[in-house]
């Protein structure tokens, strides 16, 4: 975010006593424990939730800000950050596609988004949004036809309160780790799903549909549960560029997948990732996991070409016999950004079965980092991993680099792990030139061609859009 | 038409051509060869634009334009096509996928309508049986895991698809078995017509057994230094280059 907004926002008068004034929709800057009961009594929360962010405040107050990701940024001063601010009015909003960013219009024509969906992406206050009111109805009405359960975190703490108090946090506890246990603290609103037994979901859910809740803020919460042999694949994000103004995302993703079901959770990931001298952009510390129970299965794929740094491990913890986890994984980076990113696999389970498949393109200025573990416990017995770790360099400037752990305490544990480092080569370059393509176009179909093995887990519209913006991405990247 | 006036160019700091002189007319195959080392790929690349490749002196037209002011790919465009000795590979870019791209791209410069999807396979399939192919070639990465002379027959498969004005073949023969030479020999016969051109840079006579060309040069040491017609080849045949050092000299 620009350094105006951080100064509008620092700037702010303080308007006293916020805990009584709770018509105010927006916090002044800093954290502390009247902030959180702000945030609680503005969203009329039970006690026991109001007591489970307190207590994770308290957590995140004895921790030590994580340093041995591969990357390198200005430290976060929290006390800069406004934790609470309700979504901009109708009035407030562009009131038609004029009035929005022509650069971020540009991208949009580039990336073939419709005008309506330009129009809502753009927060434009028209037409579009009724639209989406409508499509979410309809939409709705199938869902709870077939039982499942997709609405805000916020309306299930009221409307399946029992739900929420079992499994939030089951997954992530609240003092995990650093950014976790400050979303549990201060987390203002993310999806809820719930499949109930026996239930295939009759659609991809996708936040895509809860558009009109899309600006909920940089904390946002998610939980997904899978009953006994139910499906689901859940799609997050879009593919065009979101110009959020907040610096820091700190977001948690739990899953559990209980006996014999599937969670398929597919990510596109392109925040503002600052310009091309690495001035702004978005800090995305994230917190992903789920648990898979006997013969569950849990498949993460995600493709991440936005946000300045990176910090993300969609992760498994493979708890049933037989269970499945999978990783799928295209992160580009251009121009200065960072990204350390990867997984970990836990295996607990007899005969759990691990797949990573992590692709890193490294452009630019930028640094690309895969990090990785995959832990074979004692009681893991026949437990099988197969890691392929891919690199790719264009241009002489960018770096890439393989941090996988392995630990092994089971001897009848499998664990197969590649990895390679390649380059787009002058020569593929000239025989694209030689075929008619220009650079550009060369460079982001070899880009794309080192995808192809996780672009093939996307759901088929996605994985259109995803190499679009790769290509999109990498504009400026050779020449 | 082609017409090459007193080309000097390098690679770094060693001079490959210096002063050659060469005009192609439409409908024209002409052969280019001479001993190891005499400049005869560097002249497909200077053509054809590879990086790295200087031209200090001379000029290159082609159709009345500046060859040496365009971009490699804004030759293409203009129908100049380079059939690779060594193909590269580009791994998980599907040949299809590369050579819709570059069909696509081609014919909107020429002012032609874009081919739709199944127009395009039925030209593709019958592109790969001419150029002895399998059909599911056109679904494997571009020359990943080919052997050489798939490689050089994915080259002719290119060339039967884009349809250039000026194909230049570097040396395309090499490593290819006698009916590998005879398919790509197939191949460049079915597209010679009045207006198309062909520059076959060889070093054996032997292909030449199968495309009879109008004209045979001898390049060596950065000059074309003879030429004549198809039996200049066969005189090569029998005496070799050796008889060149004289003339040179």
């Amino acid at each position: 975010m620009s350094q105006e907004l951080i100064d509008e926002r620092i700037g702010k008068e303080y308007s006293a006593g916020f805990v009584s004034d709770i018509e105010s929709d927006t916090l002044p800057p800093g954290l502390n424990e009247d902030v959180i009961r702000f945030i609680s009594a503005k969203k009329d929360e039970p006690e026991w939730l109001l007591e489970w962010r307190l207590e994770a405040y308290r957590g995140w107050l004895e921790m030590a800000t994580p340093h041995w990701a591969h990357v390198d940024h200005e430290p976060i001063d929290y006390n800069e950050i406004s934790y609470y601010s309700s979504p901009k009015s109708f009035e407030d909003r562009p009131q038609s596609l004029d009035e929005v960013d022509p650069q971020l219009l540009e991208v949009y024509e580039k990336l073939g988004i419709p005008l309506h969906e330009q129009e809502m992406l753009a927060g434009v206050a028209v037409d579009a949004v009724f639209d989406s009111v409508s499509i979410g109805t309809t939409f709705r009405a199938k869902l709870a036809e077939a039982g499942v359960i997709f609405c805000s975190i916020s309306e299930a703490v009221h409307e399946y309160p029992d739900l929420v108090r079992k499994y939030l946090g089951s997954v992530v506890p609240r003092r995990d780790n650093y950014y976790a246990a400050l979303n549990s603290a201060v987390f203002t609103d993310g999806s809820f799903v719930f499949i109930p037994k026996g239930v295939r979901c009759p659609m991809e859910l996708s936040t895509y549909f809860r558009i009109n809740e899309a600006k909920t803020g940089q904390f946002e919460r998610t939980l997904i549960i899978a009953e006994e042999g139910s499906h689901v694949s859940y799609l997050e994000g879009c593919t065009a560029p979101m110009r959020d103004e907040n610096q820091l995302h700190a977001a948690v993703v739990e899953l559990v997948a209980l006996d014999d079901a599937q969670i398929k959770y597919s990510t596109v990931q392109n925040w503002y990732p600052g310009d091309a001298n690495g001035l702004g952009g978005i800090y995305n510390f994230v917190t992903k996991r789920g648990v898979a129970h006997n013969r569950s299965r849990i498949s993460w794929t995600q493709v991440e070409t936005g946000s300045a740094v990176t910090w993300k491990y969609p992760s498994c913890i493979l708890r049933g016999d037989d269970s499945v986890g999978e990783f799928y994984s295209v992160a580009l980076t251009n121009n200065c950004q960072q990204a350390d990113t990867g997984t970990k696999m836990i295996h607990l389970g007899k005969r759990s079965r691990s797949t990573i498949i992590s692709k890193g393109i490294s452009a630019g200025r930028s640094s690309n980092a895969y990090r990785g573990l995959v832990r074979m416990s004692p009681r893991a017995e026949g437990a099988r991993n197969y890691t392929q770790c891919d690199s790719l360099l264009i241009g002489d400037r960018s770096a890439a680099h393989t941090f996988p752990y392995i630990e092994s305490r089971n001897p009848s544990a499998v664990v197969e792990h590649e990895a390679t480092t390649s380059k787009v080569s002058d020569d593929q370059l000239y025989l694209c030139q030689q075929r008619g393509l220009d650079a550009e176009k060369a460079v982001s179909m070899i880009v794309n061609g080192f995808c192809k093995e996780v672009f093939r887990e996307l759901p088929m519209e996605f994985a259109v859009e995803a190499g679009k913006l790769l290509e999109v991405s990498l504009e400026g990247s050779v020449g | 038409m082609l017409v090459i006036e007193n080309l000097h160019a390098r690679i770094g700091d060693e001079d490959i051509l210096k002063g050659l002189s060469l005009t192609v007319k439409p409908g024209e195959v002409h052969a280019i060869m001479g001993p190891n080392g005499s400049g005869k790929s560097t002249l497909g690349h200077v053509l054809s634009g590879r990086p790295g490749y200087e031209v200090t002196a001379g000029t290159i037209t082609y159709n009345g334009e500046d060859v040496l002011a365009l971009e490699t790919e804004e030759r293409a465009r203009q129908g100049i096509f380079l059939a690779f000795q060594y193909p590269v590979e580009i791994p998980g870019v599907s040949n299809m996928e590369f050579l819709k791209a570059s069909v696509d791209i081609l014919r909107e410069h020429r002012g032609e309508e874009a081919l739709d999807a199944v127009t395009f396979m039925k030209r593709a399939r019958e592109a790969c049986t001419l150029a002895n192919l399998d059909h599911s070639f056109l679904k494997r990465g571009v020359n990943e895991g080919f052997s050489g002379g798939e490689k050089k027959r994915n080259e002719l498969l290119q060339m039967m698809l884009l349809e250039p004005s000026l194909a230049i073949l570097d040396e395309t023969d090499s490593g290819l078995d006698i009916d590998a030479l005879q398919v790509v020999a197939e191949g460049v016969n079915n597209m010679r017509n009045d207006t198309r051109s062909f520059v076959l840079v060889t070093h054996y006579q032997r292909l030449l057994n199968f495309i009879k060309p109008d004209y045979v040069h001898v390049l060596a040491d950065g000059r074309i230094v003879r030429s004549g017609d198809a039996s200049l080849a066969l005189h090569l045949e029998e005496h070799g280059y050796a008889w060149l050092d004289d003339e040179v000299a």
